[in-house]
């Protein structure tokens, strides 16, 4: 199996052609890529929300919208996230292929001039965003801030991270600050956006089942990137834990605790040892018939979930639980065990190869999805490692049972969270 | 076995009722790299009272079963079903809704062995009263994880003040009191009642060749008996047309309220394309009146009403349907009074042809971006065969609708008494 991307660079920006005949759609992703940095996350969280509202020629939301349902209810996506310590906002637009649509005049065209217009002709007001959009977003934004607190498991992620990564950018949230948010101002947020435009690192995805040439030629005469873009945009720092693991417990109102807790791998996407993080992950926590899953929720009813992940871009993994507040010490004591069981090798080469075939079933399964093709093949111009899909079924392949436990020898346990019910008790 | 090409969509569906009463449909699909499977039973947590198979008598049996036989049945006497799909390369799972349950896997490899392994799990159940008793520790604490999550317990406050005795108003998963009720001995009645052939339908779609498969099934099916199975008999309790209460007020930690209003369908039992027809329009009218680019949506926006955790959604099924518009809001009390307004006077509006087209338009785009996935595919089209309704047939079925079915729909769609609200609201810290 194999993944043709025809990249190439154009005005500055990175084109990236995926044709391929999976899906009834064409995807398109324009992505911005800038480092992570708590001065500027809030004005980069606001701006998806607000050039969501409309555009030039579509100045309000409602307009905008009837624009795509006329393009066969195409949909639109704005987001920032974080890959290790850069922040990247990504416009998606999935519009139906031509092919299965009964007038199907040029609406591939249309939807890449609207896309254009969506990321470059926001609805302004002089130097501003229209204000009552700003306002409105804003408050918007405001309010999602305050309301994370709502859904346990990721506000433990968040407390975990605050607590682990207490020096580093990459303890930055996403969503940005409510404090930040307060002191913005209209024109302070549309000078940035001006600076986005022409500053940060571009990259265009195009997804589906299309004439690559004619495509690019398309999207050369609508897109292009002014200044010199800094070659280090997705450079994240390191940084192992030589102190004793930190453990920090708090308290709300809830019935199941939620036990996360956070390591050091001291590996990258880049580095050798990567696949063999992968499968140690897999074998650990990834699945539903590795150690974690097995131990804690199947053999001691402990846990509703329990599992394990890794962020490619900083080197960490992080193990989440959801447990009976009373059983927190015996939960810990089992999930610890599991790791040091990991470096002891305690695991069979069989379970071993089909930790290898699982991964391989799930990239595979990834590289079925529009956006999950797009998504891997950036995470290789983020971590900075270029290869084929073959060459990354291979290396998986060859991780050895020695490889894996020299992983599991250099993953440290930093902190451990606990969000727990008041007084630690099951309450009624 | 039956072969049909599908030209608005371009897809070729292999289908072939076998002599014990399974429907089996196969998709090929060789651009694909996976395969996925789904071997769905008309059976979810609605079904609790029923003439048992070889019985002549009714009975009821404990809230939440529908969901706990989910979890048994991929436990045998010696092993674990998750372990097996595991060996062989592949993710399973399984679902719950309040009619269907579905066991389902997908791989890129050992697809043959994986499409036994589906069946074959789910037509050996395997239970003991030492396993039941430990699986009500798990599905206690996934309960419990359901109460913790305002947005669950808006969506079930919702049902809960819409229905009066409709099962639709108890949880997926029961109570953790239901569940600790539940012997071994309910499992297999229910099982062997509803896990029979006849109610199930098997759909594979993705990388294989069909007949071979076809073959690997038929002859798989004919090794195992089971017994004859007369039409299900399932009874509901009367339920009125009018809302259980008007207004629902759940009290719960949240940094903002959350408000929902819900919209009671009708008993109907529609089957076939007036099912369809009426889940289309349904669908059609809330997307144009309520979605981001909608006249409503705009009026709640404007209102400062609502943020981006607004949404709305419907489902229609033969024993009931309702559908639940709702959000994050500081102001509840006004967002539920509005929307009130709005869907009442939907009543004396008219759908201009042009608006019609755009719905049109949008709806079959959204379809044909489902259909990006097997596993829209699958379970949709397994789903709604239930209602006997051709998934790969709803696209043209969609170009034939007219804005006088829009127009005629909109007339009868509200009435006052079919419309209730639901609140979660953080009111009393130190209750």
């Amino acid at each position: 199996m194999s993944v043709k991307e025809i990249r190439q660079e154009e005005n500055g920006v990175q084109l990236h052609m995926l044709p391929n005949k999976k899906h009834k759609t064409v995807t398109f992703a324009v992505k911005f890529s800038a480092p992570l940095e708590k001065e500027t996350v809030t004005k980069r969280a606001l701006i998806p929300y607000i050039l969501k509202q409309g555009t030039e020629s579509f100045p309000t939301r409602m307009e905008l919208q009837k624009e795509l349902a006329e393009l066969y209810g195409s949909v639109l996506s704005i987001n920032g996230t974080k890959k290790g310590e850069s922040h990247i906002i990504t416009f998606y637009l999935e519009v139906p292929n031509e092919k299965f649509l009964p007038d199907s005049n040029s609406v591939i065209e249309r939807a890449v001039q609207l896309l254009h217009e969506i990321v470059n002709k926001p609805n302004q007001t002089g130097n501003a965003f229209h204000p009552r959009v700003f306002d409105r977003e804003k408050e918007i934004l405001l309010q999602n801030i305050k309301s994370i607190k709502d859904d346990k498991a990721s506000y433990a992620n968040i407390r975990l991270i605050d607590e682990m990564c207490s020096n580093e950018a990459y303890r930055t949230h996403v969503h940005g600050y409510e404090e930040d948010l307060n002191e913005l101002t209209n024109e302070q947020l549309f000078a940035y956006y001006e600076q986005l435009r022409q500053k940060d690192r571009m990259d265009i995805y195009v997804s589906g089942d299309f004439d690559a040439d004619k495509m690019t030629a398309l999207l050369k005469g609508y897109f292009k990137q002014k200044e010199e873009v800094p070659k280090n945009v997705f450079e994240t720092a390191v940084s192992s834990n030589e102190a004793e693991p930190k453990e920090v417990i708090e308290e709300d109102q809830l019935q199941q605790a939620k036990l996360h807790i956070g390591y050091r791998t001291n590996i990258l996407f880049k580095d050798d040892l990567y696949a063999a993080l992968q499968v140690f992950n897999g074998l650990f926590g990834g699945f539903p018939s590795s150690k974690l899953f097995i131990n804690v929720r199947e053999k001691n009813s402990l846990a509703y979930y329990a599992s394990s992940r890794i962020e490619s871009h900083k080197g960490l993994l992080m193990v989440v639980s959801g447990i009976a507040p009373e059983d927190y010490e015996k939960a810990l004591t089992i999930i610890r065990e599991q790791l040091e069981a990991m470096k002891k090798g305690d695991f069979k080469e069989e379970e071993l190869e089909e930790t290898k075939l699982l991964i391989i079933n799930q990239l595979k399964e990834t590289l079925d999805h529009t956006r999950g093709m797009i998504e891997l093949m950036f995470q290789q111009e983020v971590g900075n490692k270029k290869m084929t899909v073959d060459q990354l079924f291979e290396n998986i392949r060859q991780v050895t049972k020695e490889q894996v436990i020299e992983v599991a020898e250099q993953i440290q346990e930093d902190t451990v969270y606990l969000l727990t019910s008041k007084g630690g008790e099951a309450h009624e | 076995m039956n072969k049909q090409y599908f030209d608005t969509v371009k897809e070729t569906l292999y289908e072939k009722k076998l002599d014990n009463g399974l429907h089996v449909c196969l998709l090929p699909k060789p651009e694909l790299s996976k395969t996925y499977g789904v071997f769905m039973t008309n059976y979810g947590s609605i079904d609790r009272s029923f003439v048992p198979i070889g019985q002549d008598e009714a009975i009821t049996v404990p809230d939440g079963i529908a969901h706990f036989l989910e979890h048994k049945l991929f436990e045998k006497e010696d092993r674990d079903v998750f372990a097996d799909f595991t060996k062989q390369a592949a993710s399973p799972n399984a679902f719950t809704s309040f009619t269907e349950t579905a066991y389902l896997f997908s791989a890129t490899s050992n697809i043959e062995k994986n499409v036994l392994t589906l069946i074959d799990f789910v037509q050996d159940p395997y239970f003991s009263e030492q396993s039941v008793e430990k699986e009500k520790g798990i599905i206690a604490q996934e309960i419990n994880m359901y109460d913790d999550q305002p947005d669950w317990r808006l969506f079930m406050g919702t049902n809960k003040a819409l229905f009066h005795n409709h099962p639709v108003n108890i949880d997926i998963a029961g109570t953790v009191d239901s569940i600790y009720t539940i012997t071994k001995d309910d499992l297999y009645t229910c099982y062997h009642t509803f896990y029979h052939p006849e109610n199930m339908i098997l759909f594979i779609a993705g990388n294989f060749d069909p007949q071979q498969m076809m073959d690997l099934i038929s002859d798989n099916q004919q090794k195992k008996s089971f017994d004859k199975l007369e039409d299900i008999q399932r009874s509901f309790p009367e339920e009125p047309d009018t809302v259980k209460e008007k207004n629902l007020v759940i009290n719960m930690p949240v940094s903002i309220s959350k408000c929902a209003v819900g919209i009671k369908e009708p008993n109907q039992s529609l089957q076939g394309e007036e099912y369809l027809k009426r889940d289309l329009l349904v669908d059609m009218v809330l997307s144009h009146f309520f979605s981001t680019g909608g006249e409503f949506y705009q009026e709640l926006y404007e209102a400062d009403l609502i943020d981006n955790s607004f949404f709305f959604e419907s489902n229609l099924q033969s024993s009931f349907g309702y559908s639940c518009i709702g959000t994050n809001t500081t102001k509840p009390e006004e967002f539920s009074s509005r929307v009130h307004k709005m869907l009442l006077s939907t009543r004396d509006m008219e759908i201009s042809e042009k608006d019609f087209e755009r719905m049109k338009k949008k709806k079959m785009g959204q379809l044909l971006r489902g259909m990006n996935s097997l596993e829209f595919i699958a379970n949709q089209f397994a789903s709604y065969s239930f209602k006997n309704v051709n998934l790969f047939e709803i696209v043209p079925f969609i170009q034939k609708l007219t804005v006088d079915d829009a127009n005629g729909f909109l007339k009868n769609w509200i009435e006052e008494e079919r419309l209730a609200t639901c609140t979660i609201t953080n009111q009393s810290e130190e209750k």
